[in-house]
C-alpha cells in the first residue's frame, strides 16, 4: 500500500505533475486580493481569514480532476481493480496523496500568505490550525467528486459544480475558526464542528468513492 | 486449481453481447479466444478479471488468482521502466523483477523513462507486469498489439515457461501465437438483441 502513496508523490513532483499548481494558485490570490481591494490595512485585516480559506479552497479544486483521470486514461486503474489492494484503500491512499501534495504546503505556506493579507498577528496560529484541520475534509471529499466524475472527457466542470455543495460546511466552520482566532474570540466551536466534518469524511466517504468507482470501471 | 465458465452470459452498457459460454481450463492449459471485432471478446475478460458483473451464469475461479492484461499497458510515462515495475511488484507483494525483465528483453532499458519507450517496447513492459504479478490465471486482451516478430516470439516463450510452472492463460488474440491450445471462436454465442420490454437486465443502469 505504501508503494501506490510513494508512486503518487513521484509522480506529482515530477514533470507534468502538479505539484505546485495548488501553491501557485494560493498564491497569485494573496498578491491579487490586496491590489484589488485597495491598500486599506485595516479592512484586509478583517477580511484577510476568509479569503485565505477561499483561496485554500479554490487552489484545492483546481487539482481534484488529476486524482483519478491520469490513471483511468493510461489504463492503471482497471489494473490496480484486479490487484490485490481493496479498491477502500486505493482511494484513501489517493486522497491522503492528494492532501500530502496540496492541502499540506498551503497550510504550511498559509503563514507567509497570512502576512502579505495583513493578518493580524492573533489569528496565525488559528489559521494555521484551521487549514490543518479543515483540508484534509477537501482532499477527501474531492476524491469523491473525482470517483464520480472518472471516465468522463473534461469532466472538470461537473466535478466543480458536485463538490463545491460538498465545501461550503467546510469552509464556512474553517473561515469562522480563523476569523474568531483572528479577533481574539472564542473558537471551539467552529473548530469542534470542522473536525467533526473531517473526522465523518474520513471515515465514511472512502467506502462511498470505492463504491462508484467500481461502477465506473465497468 | 482450475478456470471453469459455466453458462455465462455478459453484457456492455446494457446490451448483451455474449450468451450460453462455457469452457474450463485446468492447470497448464492455455485457450485462445478468436472472433470478429465488436463481439465481445473484450468485455468476457473483463468479466472474468471481475471488472464487471455477468449477466447470468458462473466463474469458478478466484478473482485474486487472475492477473489482467488490457489494451491499455497502465505505464507511467515520468516513471522508469524498473520503477513501474517494482510498483506492480511491490502491489502484488512479489520481490524480484529481474526474470520479468530478462523474459521481455528490457534488462538494458531499466533506466529509461516509461515515456520514451517505442509502442512496441512499452506493450513489452506492459507484458512484463504479468510475470511480477504472481499469479497463476492470466487474462490477456490483445497481448501482441504493436509488438514485432521477435517480441511476439519472447512473448510466446513467457506464456510457456508460465504454463509449464502449472499457469493458466486466456488470451484473446488475431495472430497466430505457435502455442500448443485450444481456440475457442466466440461467434456461435453471440447475443441476439432482446425484444422490448422482454428482459428487465437494464435497469439497474436506470
Amino acid at each position: 500500500m505504501i508503494a501506490l502513496l510513494i508512486r503518487d508523490l513521484k509522480l506529482a513532483l515530477r514533470a507534468g505533475g502538479g505539484f505546485g499548481l495548488g501553491l501557485a494558485f494560493f498564491l497569485i490570490v494573496t498578491v491579487l486580493v490586496p491590489f484589488a481591494v485597495g491598500p486599506e490595512t485595516g479592512l484586509l485585516a478583517r477580511i484577510a481569514p476568509g479569503i485565505l480559506w477561499l483561496g485554500a479552497l479554490l487552489a484545492c479544486l483546481l487539482s481534484l480532476d488529476r486524482i483519478f483521470a491520469l490513471d483511468w486514461e493510461d489504463g492503471t486503474l482497471d489494473l490496480m481493480a484486479t490487484a490485490p489492494l481493496p479498491m477502500e484503500a486505493i482511494v484513501t491512499l489517493k486522497a491522503l496523496a492528494h492532501w500530502l501534495t496540496t492541502g499540506l504546503p498551503l497550510v504550511l505556506a498559509a503563514p507567509l500568505f497570512g502576512l502579505l493579507m495583513s493578518l493580524p498577528g492573533e489569528g496565525y496560529l488559528w489559521l494555521v490550525l484551521s487549514l490543518a484541520i479543515g483540508t484534509p475534509a477537501l482532499s477527501v471529499l474531492g476524491t469523491f467528486g473525482a470517483a464520480l466524475t472518472v471516465g468522463l472527457k473534461r469532466g472538470g466542470l461537473l466535478l466543480s459544480l458536485l463538490v463545491l455543495p460538498l465545501y461550503v460546511p467546510t469552509l464556512i466552520f474553517g473561515a469562522e475558526v480563523a476569523r474568531r482566532g483572528a479577533q481574539g474570540l472564542a473558537v471551539e466551536a467552529p473548530l469542534l464542528l470542522l473536525a467533526g466534518i473531517t473526522c465523518g469524511s474520513i471515515a465514511l466517504l472512502p467506502f462511498a468513492s470505492a463504491a462508484v468507482l467500481r461502477v465506473n470501471l465497468r | 486449481m482450475s478456470l471453469t465458465i459455466k453458462d455465462l452470459a455478459i453484457a456492455r452498457g446494457g446490451i448483451p453481447v455474449l450468451r450460453g459460454l462455457s469452457f474450463s481450463l485446468a492447470a497448464g492449459e492455455a485457450l485462445i479466444l478468436r472472433g470478429p471485432n465488436g463481439i465481445g471478446k473484450t468485455t468476457l475478460l473483463r468479466t472474468i478479471a471481475g471488472l464487471q458483473p455477468p449477466l447470468a451464469g458462473e466463474i469458478s475461479a478466484d478473482r485474486e488468482l487472475i492477473a489482467y492484461a488490457a489494451h491499455a499497458d497502465g505505464i507511467k510515462a515520468t516513471l522508469s521502466v524498473e520503477e513501474n515495475l517494482r510498483f506492480w511488484a511491490a502491489i502484488y507483494g512479489t520481490g524480484d523483477i529481474t526474470p520479468a525483465l530478462e523474459g521481455f528483453d528490457l534488462t538494458k532499458l531499466t533506466d529509461r523513462p516509461a515515456g520514451g519507450l517505442s509502442a512496441g517496447q512499452k506493450r513489452r513492459l506492459g507484458l512484463a507486469r504479468l510475470m511480477v504479478t504472481g499469479r497463476p490465471i492470466w487474462v490477456l486482451d490483445e497481448p501482441t498489439v504493436s509488438l514485432d516478430v521477435a517480441s511476439v516470439a519472447l512473448f510466446a516463450q513467457a506464456v510457456q515457461r508460465h504454463l509449464a510452472g502449472g499457469g493458466m492463460a486466456l488470451i484473446a488474440t488475431h495472430i497466430d501465437l505457435g502455442l500448443d491450445a485450444q481456440v475457442l471462436d466466440v461467434t456461435p454465442f453471440k447475443a441476439r438483441a432482446p425484444l422490448r420490454g422482454e428482459d428487465d437486465f437494464d435497469e439497474a443502469f436506470l
